[in-house]
Formats: structure tokens, C-alpha cells, sequence
């Protein structure tokens, strides 16, 4: 048997891999491209929501930051793209780290709060700051060449590099998540008291995920302005958290899987109702509330226990 | 005589292949138009639908076809958010091979536009937008600024309240480029003019509660509110300050009024206000008579940006029956070249930054006494020669050879 060292979680990781490879040849680039970098932003979302227990309702923030850092370092400094994604994707660590110190203080509500207040902080600085454009934005910035070999204003070629950038982060995602780090998490999520009775530093532990999560999400955010190829408001405002927010739930929280499902249905209501105009809120609205009254696991969690209970 | 008729037909023979190429050069067979606009927010008045209705019957006026392919107008809302309607610039242009984007309205919308064309050598048609830096910084080879600009605005509207007796300003500005630009604009013709300009508040686009920003202005003790905004924004603030009392002693001067604006607010409240527009129906009996065809439609007399649709596309046409071809770069030296003459403008000329240049009209709104028909608004005061109305070709555009 070929598959001797496969199980079946990992033959659909297999499948689901391939899809991807295959899919600029049947979705509009562009789109998937979109996609991918949601998914990963909502990937990165649900390692602090499903995993940690922590509801961040600033995310956008990093997401935002991440995507005017890359562009301003390109237009401005001129820095070839790989080192502005990494740039870009520092900044939102750093942010992280604040913000992340400071929020994880408190918990539940209070802590979603305090995220937001943050992430309203980087609107607004972002809004009014001089190099960001206000209202306007940063336009029409170069893709580029990835290492000064790989011109990536093709949708093609820029597509392969995205999904790459996006195996990574899901894989490191998924590393996490089951690593033995990724356990504690689950353990301070499932009972804090007992997790810190048991001797571990919570709070490290919780400032750790925030931080990745704040990372990936900064990556996301780098990659997608640079498909593109502009940042906006609407990247940090808190519209976006919320988004994030209804993709992890939409497609299943705490499953590896489910953000990025999630984000795959948000992005094609949002590009295939797109003549409706502002009624995609009102939609995506109905969505998510037909969600969580009829499947509150989500898609994928509700298929997870679906396989459970018949195998 | 075999001469003749030989030369008659290699003449004939000439002919179809010369309409073969031609045929050929039109990419996708269909010269696709798309209408980008505000189908819901603050700018969906003084465009939208409207827009949409104005470009369809462009296409029909053509006879639905140019060089025998047939004319298509599909549209979309970008809800005034440049990421949207750069996302579906991108998809029009890439997916659905629209060859030029039309309307246009709001500059943040606009600017995200203009460069995603200009990387696929595609054209854009800009009635609705006003910011000046379309065709000064940020302009492209691709793109024609049609119906008006900030600029414009502030040469007719700001001067002509300065001479009224209007000496000091405080702006309202809506917080974007196109608020910013208007009152920039503004500023240098009031103090050219001999005015001073006390101070300004800038509003977030778009605002329903202007109350602290009127406040503010009301403090400033200045003659003149200048408005930095646009659609609803100026309806809300110029309601907003007559409900204050703000009125009484301080004078709105709207830098950008469209005619369904003055329809929202009414004429007991709009009476009286000098405003700069490219186009009025009731101006003469071409604008007119296009006018009522488009009522019949839309149930709405057209705002100069829907007008500015229709000739834009309409010129447009033209240029690719006169190029011959779809192809940009070819039609866009064409529609610089041809002069355009129609009921929205006599003599316009679009120059090398992509600005049409052509005549604008100072009005001031009529009291409802003076009104004597639906949609009797404005009386002309002055039209105002293209030279004085738009600024010369700004050298920070590279399109513009020194």
C-alpha cells in the first residue's frame, strides 16, 4: 500500500492541497488569492479564539498594519518585497506584543474591549497619520519581483507565491496547535485556575499566542495589500475584526480547518453579490445567524461530528 | 473604362479588408462600458442610477453599436470605498474584458481606479470625481478627467462670493482627498481675490451630525461657511445650520452643488446660493431636449456628472470610430485630439494630463417665487470661459511635455 504511512486526515490535507494548486486555473486569481489570505488571517484568528479562549475584536489592527508597513517601506524605502512582507509582519508582531501584554490582563468581555480600544487607536492613527493617505489609502504599488528574479505582477505567478506563504503559515499554525504549547493553551482555555495550579505561567502562555496569532495576521494583511496592490481603511477598521470573527465562527471554531472555509464563504458572498451593493452586509448578516441557530459548530465542526458519530 | 472598374474594385477590395481590420481590432467583439458608482451612499443622488441610465442611453443613441460591435454597459456599487471599487476595477478588466470604467464618483474611488487601468492599458471616464491631483500627481496616460474638478469649483463659486462682499472663511472640509483638494483650491482664490480665510474643521465622510463642526464655525465669527463637501454631507450641513440659526448672521457658501441637491433641500432654503456647475438642463434648447428624454427614464432632471457620463462615453464612440479600433492608446490620442461639441460642452478640449477643459456656468438658485416649473432652479448669472475655468496643465503630471 502507498498510503502505508498516510492516515486519512492526512490524504485529505493531500487532496485539499492539490485543489489549491489547481485552483487559479478555474477561480478568477485574484479571488483566490483573496481567499487565501483571509484564510489565513482567520487562521491565525481562531489559534487565539479556538484554541486560547481569548475573543479578540482588534485583529484588524495587525491585519492593517501589516499591509501599509509593507507598502509604505516598497514606495518609500524601496525594499525588495520579501523584506517588506518581513517588515510588515514585524510591525504587527510588535504591535502584538503591546497590545497583547496589556489586553491579556484581563479576560472575556473586558479583554474584547480593550482590543478594540487598541485597534480603534490604529484606525484612527492610521486615518490621520501623513504617509497613510486618510481616506484615500496607499495606491498602486508594485508587486514587484520575488528575489529579484520572479516578476510577480502576473496574477499567476503572484498566486503560487501567496499559496505558499499561506502553507507556511497554516503549517505553523498547525504546529502549534499541536504542539505541546498548543496543549496548555487548550488546557488555560478549558480551566485557567487548574492550568495555573498545575504550575504554568499563563499569562506567558496567553501573550505567546496573542503574539503569533498578531504575526500571522500582520502576514496575511502584508500578503493581501500586496495582491492588490493598495491598503484601505476598510483593512483596519472594525469591520474587518468582526468579519474575522464571523469566518472562524462560520466555518467552526477550534477546527484547523474551519476559518479557512469560513473565509472562502465570507470573501465569494462578498465577490459574487457584489453588484448588491452594501445589502452583502445585510446577507452575510442572515448567514451568519442561520449559523449559529442551526449549526453551532460550524461547517466544518458540524462535519466533524458528523464523521464521528457514523464512524 | 476596364481601368476605372478595376480601379473601382481594388478600391471596393480595399475597403472590406480595411473593415475587416477594423472589425478586428475591437477586443472580445463587444466594446464593453462599465458604470462605477454609488448606488446607495452619500453620492448615489447626483449619480447612480442615473449614471447607469445616462451611459445606457449613450449606447443607444449610437445605434447599440460601434465599428458594427455591439456596445455593452454593465455596472457595479463600490460603496465609495477605494478597496471595493479597485477590486471590481481589477475583476472588470481582467474576468469580463470591460474596455473603460465610467463615472467614477469620489475621489478616493477614482485614485484607486486610475492606476489598476493604467497597469492594464484600460481607460477610465471620470464625470463624478473632483480632486484636482487626477490630473496633477496622480495622473495617468489612460485617463480623462470629463466634467468638473475642485479647481473649477473654487474659481467659480469662491470668487464670485468673494466679490459679493464675502471677505472671511471658515471651511467645513470632508476628510479626503477631494475636501482637502476643494478647499486648498478655494483658499487661494479667496485670498487671490482678497478674502481671508479664518480657520477650518474637518468632517469624517460621510457625517449625518454636522452640529460640532457648525459649532465651530459659528464661533470662527466668519462671514462665510465654506462647505468642503459633497451630496448628502452639504445637504446635511446646510440643514444642519439653518435649524441652528446659523444663517442669520453667517453666510453657507456650498463649493459643490449638484441640482439634486438643491432639489433635497428645497428652494426656501436654497434660495439665493451661488453655486458652479458644468451643466444645467434648462441652459438652452439642446441641453434641454436631452434632458426630458433622460426625465422620461430616471423621474430626475440629470446632475452634471450623469450628463457627463453620457458625453464622455458619447465622445468616447466617437473616438473609436474615428481610431478605428478599441485599442487605448490609440483611442485615448484620438479623444485628445477631436474637440467635443455636444449639449454638455461646445469647444471642450481634453488636454495631455487627461483634463476636459470646456466652458462652466456660475448660477445662483432661484427663491421659489422666481420658480416657475418643476425643476426651475437656477438662473444663470455668468458662464465662465474654459481658460479661466480650468487650470493650465500642471507639469507634475508626466503626461505633460514642458
Amino acid at each position: 500500500m502507498i498510503a502505508a504511512g498516510f492516515n486519512r486526515a492526512q490524504w485529505g490535507y493531500a487532496v485539499l492541497v492539490v485543489v489549491g494548486l489547481a485552483a487559479p486555473f478555474y477561480v478568477y486569481p485574484v479571488f483566490a488569492m483573496n481567499v487565501l489570505c483571509l484564510a489565513l488571517f482567520a487562521s491565525a484568528f481562531n489559534l487565539l479564539l479556538g484554541y486560547s479562549g481569548l475573543l479578540s475584536f482588534g485583529h484588524a489592527a495587525f491585519l492593517g498594519a501589516g499591509g501599509y508597513v509593507t507598502l509604505e517601506v516598497i514606495r518609500a524605502w524601496r525594499l525588495p518585497i520579501e523584506l517588506a512582507i518581513i517588515v510588515g509582519t514585524v510591525v504587527a508582531v510588535l504591535l502584538g506584543i503591546i497590545f497583547g501584554a496589556l489586553a491579556i490582563r484581563r479576560s472575556g468581555i473586558y479583554f474584547a474591549m480593550i482590543t478594540l480600544g487598541f485597534a480603534q487607536v490604529v484606525y484612527f492613527l492610521v486615518l490621520q497619520m501623513p504617509w497613510t493617505g486618510g481616506e484615500d489609502g496607499l495606491q498602486g504599488v508594485s508587486r514587484g519581483k520575488l528575489l529579484g528574479i520572479v516578476n510577480l505582477q502576473g496574477n499567476l505567478a503572484m498566486y503560487y507565491f501567496v499559496y505558499a506563504v499561506f502553507l507556511a503559515g497554516f503549517w505553523i499554525i498547525h504546529r502549534t496547535i499541536h504542539s505541546p504549547f498548543g496543549h496548555v493553551l487548550r488546557a488555560i482555555r478549558e480551566n485557567e485556575p487548574r492550568a495555573i495550579s498545575l504550575g504554568y505561567d499563563v499569562d506567558r502562555y496567553k501573550l505567546l499566542a496573542f503574539v503569533i496569532s498578531a504575526g500571522l495576521s500582520g502576514l496575511a494583511g502584508s500578503m493581501k495589500a500586496l495582491v492588490v496592490q493598495s491598503a484601505n481603511l476598510s483593512d483596519v477598521h472594525w469591520h474587518r475584526s468582526g468579519a474575522v470573527v464571523l469566518m472562524t465562527l462560520l466555518g467552526g471554531m477550534g477546527t484547523t480547518l474551519g476559518p479557512s472555509v469560513g473565509a472562502l464563504i465570507v470573501a465569494a458572498l462578498e465577490n459574487y453579490l457584489a453588484s448588491y451593493g452594501s445589502w452583502i452586509a445585510v446577507i452575510t448578516g442572515g448567514v451568519f445567524i442561520a449559523c449559529v441557530l442551526a449549526f453551532r459548530r460550524g461547517i466544518v465542526g458540524e462535519i466533524r461530528a458528523l464523521v464521528k458519530r457514523s464512524f | 473604362m476596364r481601368r476605372a472598374f478595376s480601379n473601382m474594385a481594388l478600391g471596393g477590395i480595399l475597403i472590406l479588408i480595411g473593415t475587416a481590420a477594423a472589425v478586428a481590432q475591437v477586443s472580445g467583439d463587444v466594446v464593453k462600458i462599465g458604470v462605477l458608482t454609488d448606488m446607495t451612499g452619500a453620492y448615489s443622488d447626483l449619480a447612480g442610477q442615473g449614471s447607469v441610465i445616462a451611459a445606457q442611453m449613450a449606447a443607444e443613441d449610437f445605434g447599440g453599436k460601434v465599428l458594427g460591435k455591439p456596445i455593452v454597459i454593465i455596472s457595479a456599487d463600490h460603496q465609495n470605498k477605494a478597496d471595493v471599487a479597485s477590486n471590481i476595477a481589477r475583476k472588470w478588466y481582467d474576468e469580463e474584458q470591460v474596455d473603460a470604467i465610467a463615472d467614477l464618483v469620489s475621489s478616493s474611488t477614482a485614485l484607486a481606479v486610475m492606476p489598476v487601468a493604467a497597469e492594464k492599458k484600460r481607460i477610465t471616464l471620470i464625470s463624478g470625481a473632483a480632486s484636482t491631483p487626477i490630473e496633477g500627481e496622480k495622473c495617468t496616460a489612460y485617463n480623462v478627467h470629463y466634467t468638473y474638478n475642485t479647481y473649477s469649483m473654487a474659481v467659480g463659486t469662491g470668487r464670485a462670493v468673494v466679490q459679493k462682499g464675502g471677505k472671511t472663511w471658515f471651511f467645513i472640509v470632508a476628510d479626503y482627498v477631494f475636501g482637502k483638494t476643494l478647499e486648498a483650491d478655494t483658499s487661494k482664490v479667496v485670498i487671490a481675490s482678497g478674502g481671508k480665510v479664518l480657520g477650518d474643521v474637518k468632517a469624517p465622510f460621510p457625517t449625518t451630525d454636522f452640529s460640532s463642526y457648525l459649532l465651530q464655525a459659528q464661533a470662527s465669527g466668519a462671514q462665510i461657511i465654506g462647505l468642503a463637501n459633497a451630496g448628502a454631507d452639504t445637504i446635511n450641513a446646510i440643514k444642519q445650520a439653518n435649524e441652528f440659526g446659523i444663517t442669520k448672521k453667517q453666510s453657507l457658501a456650498g463649493l459643490l452643488v449638484f441640482l439634486s441637491d438643491i432639489h433635497s433641500l428645497g428652494l426656501p432654503v436654497a434660495k439665493g446660493m451661488y453655486l458652479t456647475t458644468a451643466f444645467y438642463w434648462d441652459r438652452n434648447g439642446e441641453s434641454r431636449k436631452w434632458s426630458k428624454r433622460f426625465f422620461e427614464r430616471h423621474k430626475k432632471m440629470p446632475t452634471m456628472v450623469q450628463a457627463g457620463v453620457y458625453s464622455s462615453l458619447t465622445h468616447y464612440f466617437n473616438a473609436i470610430k474615428a481610431a478605428g479600433t478599441d485599442d487605448a492608446d490609440k483611442v485615448m490620442a484620438k479623444m485628445k485630439q477631436m474637440p467635443v461639441n455636444d449639449f454638455f460642452a461646445r469647444n471642450g478640449h481634453i488636454g495631455a494630463d487627461g483634463l476636459h477643459r470646456h466652458d462652466m456656468y456660475l448660477a445662483q438658485v432661484k427663491s421659489p417665487a422666481e420658480s416657475k416649473y418643476p425643476w426651475d432652479y437656477y438662473k444663470i448669472v455668468k458662464t465662465i470661459p474654459a481658460p479661466e475655468a480650468f487650470q493650465p496643465p500642471d507639469p507634475i503630471c508626466p503626461q505633460v511635455k514642458k
